[in-house]
């Protein structure tokens, strides 16, 4: 059993050892400052992907901005109040979306956001973004919430807190940290997304941070270098794929850090 | 008849005269024919108390007898579980609790409560204490704030312990030293009474001492209402005892007389071991 189990593990991990070894292998010798200040250039001319490392940030801020508090607000329902008909329906409704393949959640964002406006948008793609960061982080900031024990409520409310105060004051506090690692889960799997993306943010070989304007981001330079036919891009989005996975790996440990358990 | 051999522990405090006669007040709870259900199951039955002011009550009886189903009926603790319903009076200073209008937050924090297993939120000792005047915004200013933590912890018998470590996680001090956290926070908004359900069945018997000592005292200035399983507990700190026998109340009395030569036979039956 115990070999078994060790073999999977040790299949599983070394999987990711070989990814990773492989993508910084060859991302590695094609990143230097320039790369990652530059805006592309056309093709033998060098380049680099600094507008694209800004668009995922901005695009990251906008979703965040969107998605954070309405996907804990909807799990603080579930978990608070959510105990009836209509909350089990909650629930299965925030499931469900949770399922929806990012290309549907991207098509559908074109279709509110991207015609109405007329134009690509750095706001439509964090839209998208958004949308597959909400059933994430309510389900996972209602299970937190939930582990929180009854003590601690009714300690609050003998002390004559009302209910939203208790919430505020106790139970979220008291569940902070993985609410935070919720949080920061959604974001790591939103960075990764590619097609919601195509038909929102739309992609920019410029420097933006014009909500209203179509915005590059790493993963669509990425989804566009690889499919060229050239050798340079290709080695550049290498190097752009370990510059994002470094990106998501440092989002991981700064949270990490940030919500050390105080108490 | 004979009386039970664990007449020869109880030490029954001598009451002076310092409490309001009993003859021109009236008693600071008075519960009438109080009647509770979980769901269709009834847990209480036609239940009828009076809690004079400035006592410490104790309630025993058996495991489910309903004896903390009753407690939490005197702060309305029990409306936070779904499918539960009471009729009947429960006159807090002659006003019924449960009257359409009444102020649940003001109610509870009027009658404090200690639970079984001591519940500190995660922050700090002072953060604790502190709790309950902030929400209630009992305090104007940080000086006077700082002092009724003070107060409640010494109050608490608690200060001497941590007043260097205030600003350290409340979950840092021993289980003792956490249930008395939780008595000086629900000290801390000065309620009128505290309900306390077996606040010392999980504690060794050096905190448990502490905590009966401070029962005890703490009966000069609060009613107190306390549920325990421990019959000597009761004997130690109480002045009346109730006894709960599913769901009804068998017999109340002065505590030395419920331990000697009690009214009922179920209650001797109880007391001196032969059921529960």
């Amino acid at each position: 059993m115990t070999t078994l189990t060790a073999l999977c593990t040790v299949t599983a991990v070394g999987v990711l050892i070989i990814i990773l070894g492989y993508i910084a292998l060859q991302g590695i010798g094609s990143i230097n400052l320039r790369f990652l200040v530059e805006s592309p250039k056309p093709v033998g001319e060098g380049g680099g992907i600094g507008n694209a490392i800004l668009g995922t940030l901005v695009l990251l801020g906008l979703s965040s901005a969107i998605g954070l508090p309405f996907g804990i607000g909807v799990g603080v329902y579930l978990s608070e109040f959510g105990a009836g008909r209509f909350g089990s329906i909650v629930r299965f409704l925030v499931d469900t979306l949770t399922g929806i393949p990012s290309i549907v959640t991207g098509v559908f964002v074109y279709t509110i956001v991207v015609v109405p406006l007329k134009h690509f948008s750095a706001l439509a793609g964090g839209v998208a973004l958004a949308l597959i960061m909400v059933p994430i982080i309510a389900r996972t900031t209602e299970e937190m919430l939930k582990l929180v024990p009854h003590s601690l409520r009714e300690g609050a409310l003998a002390l004559g807190a009302p209910q939203w105060r208790m919430t505020l004051g106790v139970v979220i506090p008291a569940a902070a940290s993985g609410i935070a690692t919720g949080a920061m889960l959604a974001i790591a799997r939103i960075s990764g997304e590619t097609a919601p993306l195509l038909f929102t943010a739309f992609g920019s070989r410029f420097f933006s941070y014009y909500l209203d304007q179509p915005i590059a981001s790493l993963t669509v330079q990425i989804y566009n270098y690889a499919i060229s036919p050239y050798d340079e891009w290709h080695a550049q989005a290498w190097a752009a794929t370990l510059v994002l996975m470094t990106l998501i790996l440092s989002i991981n440990i700064a949270v990490r850090l940030l919500t050390r358990k105080k108490f | 008849m004979t009386a039970p051999k664990i007449t020869t522990r109880v030490v029954v405090p001598e009451r002076e005269n310092e409490s309001p006669s009993l003859a021109d007040d009236a008693a600071k709870i008075d519960v009438r024919n109080l009647n509770f259900y979980y769901g269709k199951t009834q847990a209480l039955h036609n239940v009828s108390i009076e809690i004079p002011e400035r006592i410490v009550m104790a309630f025993i009886g058996p495991s489910g007898c309903g004896k903390s189903t009753f407690l939490r009926t005197l702060n309305r603790m029990n409306d936070v579980i779904p499918g539960t319903r009471v009729d009947g009076e429960v006159l807090m200073d002659e006003r019924d609790i449960y009257a359409p209008g009444t102020d649940v937050v003001e109610l509870r924090r009027k009658v404090g409560m200690v639970f079984q297993k001591s519940n500190p939120f995660p922050k700090s000792i002072f953060d604790n204490v502190a709790y309950g005047l902030r929400i209630n915004r009992l305090t104007s200013s940080k000086a006077e704030l700082e002092q009724r933590v003070e107060q409640a912890l010494k109050d608490a018998a608690l200060w001497n312990e941590v007043k260097d470590r205030l600003k350290l996680s409340a979950l840092s001090l021993s289980g003792g030293q956490q249930q008395r956290l939780c008595i000086a926070r629900a000290l801390a908004i000065r309620p009128e009474v505290v309900l306390m359900d077996e606040p010392a069945s999980a504690l060794d018997p050096v905190a448990t001492h502490k905590i009966e000592e401070l029962i005890v005292e703490l009966k000069k200035e609060y009613t107190i209402v306390i549920v325990t399983h421990n019959m000597q507990q009761a004997a130690r700190v109480s002045d009346t005892t109730a006894f709960f026998l599913l769901g009804k109340v068998i017999e109340v009395n002065p505590t030395e007389r419920m331990f000697t030569n009690p009214d009922e036979k179920l209650t001797e039956d109880y007391i001196t071991g032969r059921f529960g």
